[in-house]
């Protein structure tokens, strides 16, 4: 119950928030988390409608056999998957290196004062 | 083929045999479900499963809520029928998910408690936006219960070879009245544990099927695929545009389909509300990472058991029987395995509809309780144990509520029917989502507009497209008022809706809550608060 415990009954001053947000710690994660989250999802965005136009108006070049009855059509179909894997890996080492250490140090810096009233509350 | 047509009309496999293997899955989870509640205390107990869930057990319960009998039934029979056409399903809900791992996922997670209401209501006023939240949570359950009630009716028929209507209802009843034992009983840890197995069970049983598909190809995609084309006497199977190729408005009925896929994830209600099982925002993560792998693997399996019912059985047989289009990944299975596969594997489709209505009513229920009892009508008064004494009542109106949808709309492609409810929260939900965890001017006028908006310009949609009347298909077939040509409103409504919240915040002049703006700021990146290891050493 963790969440609740602290949501609710270990207040932490809105004065505090204002100091994080506007520290050069939380600005640097907040732009390290913006500038991976936003390009790379316009990136798959493009990639996936750029996909879904060609299979509803490039008929012929999907159809196109690479090997065997293979197509152009399945092939990409199968890129989209592989892509989305890859990108699901990508990302989770981007945040586990440069994310998450700074996250749970600023977590560490406002919780660490309230470490005795959120184990009460417990 | 003519030859099969006789035999397929009757339900093949055993109907006894059927209800046994079915039987023994509801005994063994029911067995779990009663084991898993024994300390559903807490309202956190009863909506998040006490936050005790690890990522991987977390991220096997969503693709168990994901891979729904859309996913294996829809998909299977989507492709054996419209061939490359419902391969778009799988591309498209495997996508999605990057959207919610990488913009949702975790900050949402840090910033809500129990229901998405929670986060969209954070920094903004507390009533007008916790109704609407509400409102379009139960309305995008609403809709997802119909198409897994709808599978279920098409199922039934085909196991039991049950054909009239009476005997079809009567078995849905028995169903939902299942689910509102699990869902009663178990609360969400019940209801994550059948999850869990159920997902495994589904996958497992799509693997075995798909390999031994491949096998009986030589191993050989090539020689499947062309096997496909011979049964069904036409090369266009393998290319797109078999089912939405034929003119320009089913051209752009397939990219507002895409759309609604590729954003509707992230905004689902009931997947969001599993990001609350897990302890951590990292756990979220890497539930999220868990599901992308299974899920993806998964769509791999369908598109060799669609194309291989295409080929093993042919879409006019699979037509022709008792569960049309969604019987097809069953039918695969007799042709493969005789009746105890396909006992097997529609024990495994059953069950899969079981949880996932049991996941959605539970979202449903939460919602209520947490949303409107608690928070508007009680003001945030509510005792816990009232509040969950709440959302156990309204799991039973639900499930009666699920019981008449699901009677009523027997018959449609589930798949097709899920689509909609993905148009539904990519309208409603997601621009709210996106725009309160990225945008600090966002407010409560543009939350509201886009809400309201989002979700009423998608259902007038839907009532005014070729779904509900107009065509041969249409859930009214004697009725044309289908002013909108496409079947999915995706393509408008989701723009809308963003384009609403865009514009209600603009023009709002109430003064933004720069606190509460900083604080969900810092907590949805740093997790401050909301991680359940910080107080518990």
């Amino acid at each position: 119950m963790g969440n609740d415990a602290l949501t609710e009954e270990v207040a932490v001053s809105a004065e505090t928030f204002h100091q994080v947000q506007k520290s050069e710690e939380f600005q640097e994660l907040r732009k390290r988390h913006r500038s991976f989250v936003f390009p790379v999802a316009i990136a798959f965005l493009l990639w996936y409608f750029a996909y879904v136009l060609l299979a509803g108006y490039a008929h012929d070049f999907m159809s196109i056999k690479v090997f065997g009855s293979v197509n152009i059509g399945l092939l990409l179909g199968l890129a989209q998957i592989v892509t989305t894997f890859a990108i699901t890996t990508w990302y989770v080492t981007y945040a586990g290196r440069r994310l998450d250490p700074i996250a749970s140090k600023i977590r560490h810096e406002i919780e660490g004062p309230l470490a005795t009233a959120s184990k009460e509350s417990k | 083929m003519n030859i099969h047509l006789a035999t397929a009309a009757s339900s093949p496999g055993n109907p006894v045999l059927n209800i046994s293997i079915f039987g023994a899955f509801v005994a063994i989870t029911l067995f779990i479900v009663l084991r898993a509640s024994r300390n559903n205390k807490t309202a956190a107990d009863y909506y998040a499963a006490g936050r005790s869930f690890t990522g991987g057990q977390n991220g096997t319960a969503i693709a168990g809520d994901y891979l729904s009998a859309a996913s294996f039934l829809g998909i299977v029979g989507a492709i054996a029928i419209t061939g490359y056409d419902g391969f778009m399903y799988s591309i498209g809900f495997l996508v999605a998910w990057l959207v919610a791992l990488l913009l949702v996922a975790e900050l949402l997670r840090n910033t809500g408690k129990y229901t998405m209401a929670d986060v969209l209501s954070f920094r903004l006023k507390q009533r007008p936006v916790r109704i609407a939240a509400a409102i379009t949570t139960l309305m995008v359950c609403f809709f997802y219960l119909l198409a897994q009630m709808a599978g279920a009716g098409g199922l039934v028929s085909l196991l039991l070879g049950i054909n009239d209507k009476v005997g079809q209802s009567i078995v849905i009843t028995i169903v939902g009245a299942l689910m509102i034992v699990y869902v009663l009983i178990g609360g969400m840890k019940g209801t994550t544990w059948v999850q869990i197995i159920k997902a495994c069970l589904l996958i497992a049983g799509a693997a075995v099927m798909t390999v031994w598909t491949l096998a009986l190809h030589g191993f050989n995609l090539s020689t499947l695929l062309d096997a496909a084309v011979a049964t069904a006497g036409n090369p266009e199977i393998l290319n797109p545009g078999l089912k939405f190729g034929l003119n320009d408005v089913t051209k752009l009925d397939f990219i507002s389909l895409a759309l609604a896929l590729v954003l509707g994830t992230a905004a689902l209600p009931h997947v969001l509300m599993r990001f609350y099982t897990v302890p951590t925002a990292k756990e979220a993560r890497r539930s999220v990472v868990w599901a992308i792998w299974l899920i993806g693997g998964f769509y791999v399996f369908t598109l060799v058991l669609g194309y291989g019912a295409a080929a093993l059985i042919g879409a006019d047989r699979i037509l022709a029987s008792p569960g049309g289009v969604n019987s097809a990944a069953p039918l695969l299975a007799f042709e493969l395995g005789g009746p105890i596969l396909l006992g097997l594997i529609s024990a495994v489709a059953f069950a899969t509809i079981l949880a996932v209505v049991a996941g959605l009513t539970i979202t449903a229920a939460a919602s209520f309780a947490h949303d409107i009892y608690a928070s508007v009508f009680k003001k945030g008064k509510a005792r816990p144990e009232d509040e969950v004494k709440i959302a156990r009542r309204t799991v039973i109106i639900i499930g009666i509520v699920a019981i008449i949808g699901g009677i009523g709309a027997n018959g449609q492609n589930v798949a097709f029917l899920v689509a909609l409810a993905f148009a539904v929260a990519a309208s409603a939900n997601l621009p709210t989502i996106l725009y309160s965890l990225f945008w600090r001017k966002f407010s409560t006028q543009g939350a509201v507009w886009s809400m309201y908006g989002g979700l009423a310009s998608a259902i007038l949609l839907i009532a005014f497209s070729p779904v509900v009347s107009g065509s041969e298909t249409s859930m009214i077939p004697g009725a044309d008022f289908a002013i909108f040509p496409l079947s999915n409103p995706g393509l408008v409504s989701i723009p809308l809706a963003f384009f609403l919240g865009w514009l209600g915040t603009v023009l709002d002049r109430v003064p933004r809550d720069l606190d509460k703006q900083a604080e969900m700021e810092v907590r949805s990146l740093t997790g401050v608060g909301a991680e359940k290891e910080a107080v518990d050493h």
